[in-house]
């Protein structure tokens, strides 16, 4: 499940996807009638419409053994509010199907090290990164410091700690507009910290938070790129 | 229909296909928290002795930038007229030791109170966890005012009135008799949520912890 | 009050009160991270508040009769008040039964939320707030904007002005030659309050905890005014929310050690007040009980909010929200602010009605750090998100906002792959999903990324999936 953001607007980190799980030997597929989980319509309060998008995000992704996303917002909406979708719409076979896809469903970080078992991914990346944990993996999902797990595996990596890591960078889906000065008022924060660690590379699990960042620091010309933690453990930078 | 019974009636009406209510599990006793110094845990366990328990009120009263005194039943008379120095004190019916100025609690007004420099009392137990005495205002302890309106308190506590935590004490207690539990001094962080010590109770307090029987 | 993106507006261009507010909340962040790390067993502790709390509102109607009678028994009156302005009325006849023209008042949710001190204006009784913040907010003729430090928003230099400006017009100025030194501050409060309490007749209080089992009533405080307030004055009226009820009295064990730690971060608060009803000789002979609805009841009867009244309102969501440390309280436009406003003012007051009430389910960003603190584990982020809904429903079937336009014609893209495909296709450089929440809103002051060649859905097309 490469989510909408990626697939329109970073399509680079559905590619690093597919380098390193196939890499680790994962038989990649994607199903092309997937779209988006959901989320902006759940979590502005659009269930009704909300509906059909999870129905289509069930019938892409049965049948498959573990539906891997690199978004620990996506994973956490498919696991904890596809159900409320489907209660929803009164229809107990939808239900039932949600059931079944939702437990499947795994971050990035999580697969790597809960399914897969591997801490060092063969990773090489001689850069100075600073990580932003994002608050659905953190708090939805719990991953813990997996994802750190895996980038401390990473050869040449010089990883710096973020200042009030555990801070929301502001993003929040559609709060990101809606409530935009308030969004931008913590991206700056975010910036702010991330500036701090001298890093030349931020890193996060979710495509959007990074887009949000991103997009503040690019404005403030602060020279630190953003990647996304797909493509930091499927380079091979000098190897 | 009256507001009584329209308010139950809306709650009940709320409620209806709500599941009901859960039940509570009683929780496990819990041990007395470990002392925490420089980073490092010093482990208090119930089995433990006696000693640990009043060693930890004191460090958590004193916490508080509260002092302890700690003396034998020979001395607390010795600590009171130390403590206590000229100070006019008002002494609650059934404190049975002698301070230097007494002034007795004849009902007395809150005016007539707030001329009085210190109150001494004793207390109904300790709680060493949170650094907590607890009044509950009968024998020697006094009404609720005279522990309030004069500046300074001196309380006496003793060893043995010492529990492990919250639990302890709430299990203890009587809920009918009116109680003030105090942890430290009157203290306000309202300013840029700096501590100050002192607004409107006493803004000293010194608990006296007794060894023995007191 | 402004729906709160305008509001928030307003308070984030205040430099003053962001760092004000950003300095505060990280103190008090600190400590009670400190104090719970303490506590082995505090997601048992948590888990046993949650639980106590569900069993009372699950059987509220129970659990106040309980209380009622044991109040009764206790020699209290008990008086039942269905909203904001029956419960003022029931406050104002108590003290002009006793002739009197002030009150004394502890610091108190209830009595705020029901503007019981504009309303015994009304009557031409003066109450007067004993609550060193309280004090601050109310000499400054200002609102609070956290629940338990109301005057976090002010610094200690405009805490002296409103002293010196305020204090005489209500009392005993303030001394000569005060300075700003926050324990000079406090005991300026000291001295003008003092003469208040010696002469009180009558005190309005709140309860952080009611005891159906005995009727006994509870408040946690750390100056003691609450104690003056409780104490001195012969006739006491305490307001009090009817899901403060707890079932008994050993029930107060788990509260007693959740409170402190998750409001001022301290093992313990100065002091805890308890009484039960009259006791003779100690304490105010008349005792007054108002149980308050309010739109208590309204808010039990929503299946995902009800979990809101377990608030024993530590202010921990407060503390740790992001939104809450940028914009302050006052954005939220009520007394209670913060994550837990944003859920409790629309669970009281109902949604579909009032724009500010409908925005302030939206005013935060899903973070979920307000869950994760709080004692009696509302699930936070899982309320709002349900409220979102309610607002949206609320508004089906007028003409459709742009924002249900656009959600709309999301939808429909994503629920046919085809269609989706089709649209990246057109709007190449691939903007369609920013483009859709609000293009110029982001822009303001964020770049978007570098636009893609083409979609990842594309390149899998392309490439047969990277393999060729």
């Amino acid at each position: 499940m490469v989510t909408c953001i990626n697939d329109a607007l970073v399509p680079q980190t559905g590619r690093a996807v597919v380098t390193l799980l196939r890499r680790l030997g994962v038989d990649v597929d994607f199903p092309e009638g997937q779209t988006c989980c959901g989320q902006p319509m759940v979590n502005t309060g659009y269930l009704d419409e909300a509906v059909p998008v999870v129905r289509t995000f069930v019938r892409a992704f049965e049948g498959y053994d573990a539906v891997v996303t690199p978004s620990g917002s996506c994973a956490g909406c498919a696991r904890h509010q596809h159900a409320i979708v489907a209660r929803r719409s009164d229809d107990p076979a939808f239900v039932a199907a949600v059931e079944e896809t939702a437990p499947k469903v795994f971050e990035l970080s999580e697969f790597l090290v809960d399914v897969l078992g591997v801490e060092d991914v063969g990773a090489s990346f001689p850069h100075r990164v600073t990580y932003h944990p994002t608050c659905h993996s953190l708090r939805m999902l719990g991953v813990g410091d997996r994802p750190l797990r895996l980038l401390r595996a990473v050869r040449g990596i010089d990883l710096v700690e973020l200042p009030g890591a555990e801070q929301c960078c502001g993003f929040g889906g559609t709060f990101a507009v809606k409530n935009a000065d308030t969004s931008v008022a913590m991206g700056a924060d975010k910036a702010r910290h991330v500036r701090s660690t001298g890093a030349e590379v931020l890193v996060a699990g979710d495509s959007s938070c990074l887009m949000h960042v991103g997009g503040l620091l690019s404005r403030e010309r602060a020279g630190v790129r953003v990647m996304h933690l797909a493509e930091v453990l499927a380079a091979q930078e000098g190897t | 229909m009256n507001a009584r019974e329209e308010i139950l009636g809306r709650v009940r009406a709320a409620l209806e296909g709500a599941p009901p209510p859960p039940v509570v599990e009683p929780r496990s006793v819990v041990e007395p928290r470990a002392v925490v110094e420089q980073g490092a845990q010093r482990p208090i366990s119930r089995d433990h002795s006696a000693t640990d328990l009043v060693d930890l009120f004191a460090e958590r009263v004193a916490d508080y930038t509260a002092t302890v005194h700690r003396c034998t039943a020979d001395e607390v008379e010795a600590v009171l007229t130390e403590l206590l120095g000229d100070r006019t004190t008002v002494v609650p019916p059934g404190f049975d030791r002698a301070v230097p100025h007494p002034v007795e609690d004849t009902g007395l007004t809150p005016t007539e109170l707030d001329g009085i420099d210190a109150v001494v009392t004793m207390a109904t137990l300790g709680i060493a966890e949170t650094g907590t005495i607890v009044l509950t205002h009968g024998p020697g302890q006094g009404r609720r005012a005279l522990s309030l309106v004069p500046d300074l308190h001196v309380c006496v506590v003793r060893e043995d009135q010492v529990v492990p935590g919250v639990p302890d004490a709430v299990t203890a207690l009587d809920p009918t008799r009116p109680q003030t539990w105090i942890s430290g001094p009157s203290a306000t962080s309202d300013i840029e949520l700096d501590r100050v010590e002192g607004v409107h109770g006493p803004r000293t307090l010194r608990v006296v912890l007794v060894a023995g029987d007191a | 009050m402004p729906p709160f993106p305008e509001a928030a507006r307003i308070a984030l261009a205040n430099t003053q009160l962001r760092t004000n507010l950003a300095h505060a909340t990280a103190t008090i962040r600190d400590k009670r991270a400190r104090v719970v790390a303490e506590v082995d067993d505090w997601e048992e502790l948590r888990t046993a508040g949650a639980a106590t709390k569900d069993r009372v509102l699950l059987d509220l109607d129970t659990h106040l009769v309980r209380l009622e009678e044991s109040l009764i028994r206790a020699g209290a009156t008990v008086h039942w008040a269905r909203d904001a302005e029956e419960a003022c009325r029931i406050v104002a006849d108590v003290a002009k039964a006793h002739h009197v023209d002030e009150v004394v008042k502890v610091k108190s949710m209830a009595t705020q939320e029901i503007g019981l001190n504009e309303a015994l204006a009304q009557e031409g009784i003066s109450a007067w707030e004993t609550d060193l913040a309280e004090l601050i907010v109310q000499l400054g003729d200002d609102l609070p904007s956290h629940i338990l430090v109301p005057a976090i928003h002010r610094n200690r230099a405009e805490i002296r002005e409103i002293f010196l400006a305020g204090m005489a017009r209500a009392g005993r100025p303030a001394p000569e030659g005060l300075d700003d030194e926050p324990a000079h501050l406090a005991e300026a409060a000291r001295l003008h309050l003092r003469e208040k309490f010696l002469r009180a007749e009558v005190a309005v209080s709140g309860a952080n905890f009611a005891v159906a089992e005995t009727g006994t009533l509870v408040v946690v405080e750390s100056e003691g005014n609450g104690r003056m307030c409780l104490t001195l004055p012969q006739v006491l009226v305490s307001v009090v929310g009817i899901e403060k009820v707890v079932p008994t009295w050993a029930d107060l064990d788990v509260f007693l050690q959740l409170l402190p730690r998750s409001s001022t971060g301290e093992r313990m608060n100065p002091f805890t007040s308890t009484w039960t009803g009259v006791t003779p000789g100690d304490g105010p002979q008349e005792v007054h009980v108002v149980l308050l609805d309010n739109g208590r009841t309204r808010a039990l009867a929503d299946e995902v909010g009800r979990q809101a009244l377990r608030c024993i309102r530590c202010s921990a969501c407060l503390n740790v929200c992001p939104v809450y440390e940028r914009t302050g309280g006052h954005a939220y436009g009520s007394v209670y602010p913060g994550p837990i406003g944003a859920i409790l003012n629309p669970l009281l007051r109902g949604v579909g009605v009032d724009d500010q009430v409908d925005s302030l389910p939206y005013a935060s960003s899903l973070c979920g750090a307000c869950y994760d603190v709080c004692p009696v584990k509302i699930d936070i982020p899982s309320v709002l998100v349900d409220l979102r809904a309610q607002v949206v429903d609320a508004h089906r079937g007028g003409v459709p906002r742009p924002e249900a336009v656009a959600m709309k014609a999301a939808a429909a893209t994503f629920r046919r792959p085809g269609l989706l495909r089709a649209a990246e296709r057109l709007t190449r450089p691939g903007l369609a999903v920013v483009r859709r929440v609000g293009a110029s809103a982001w822009t303001g002051a964020r770049d978007l990324p570098p636009a893609p060649k083409e979609s990842f859905r594309a390149w899998w097309k392309r490439t047969d999936g990277g393999r060729s």
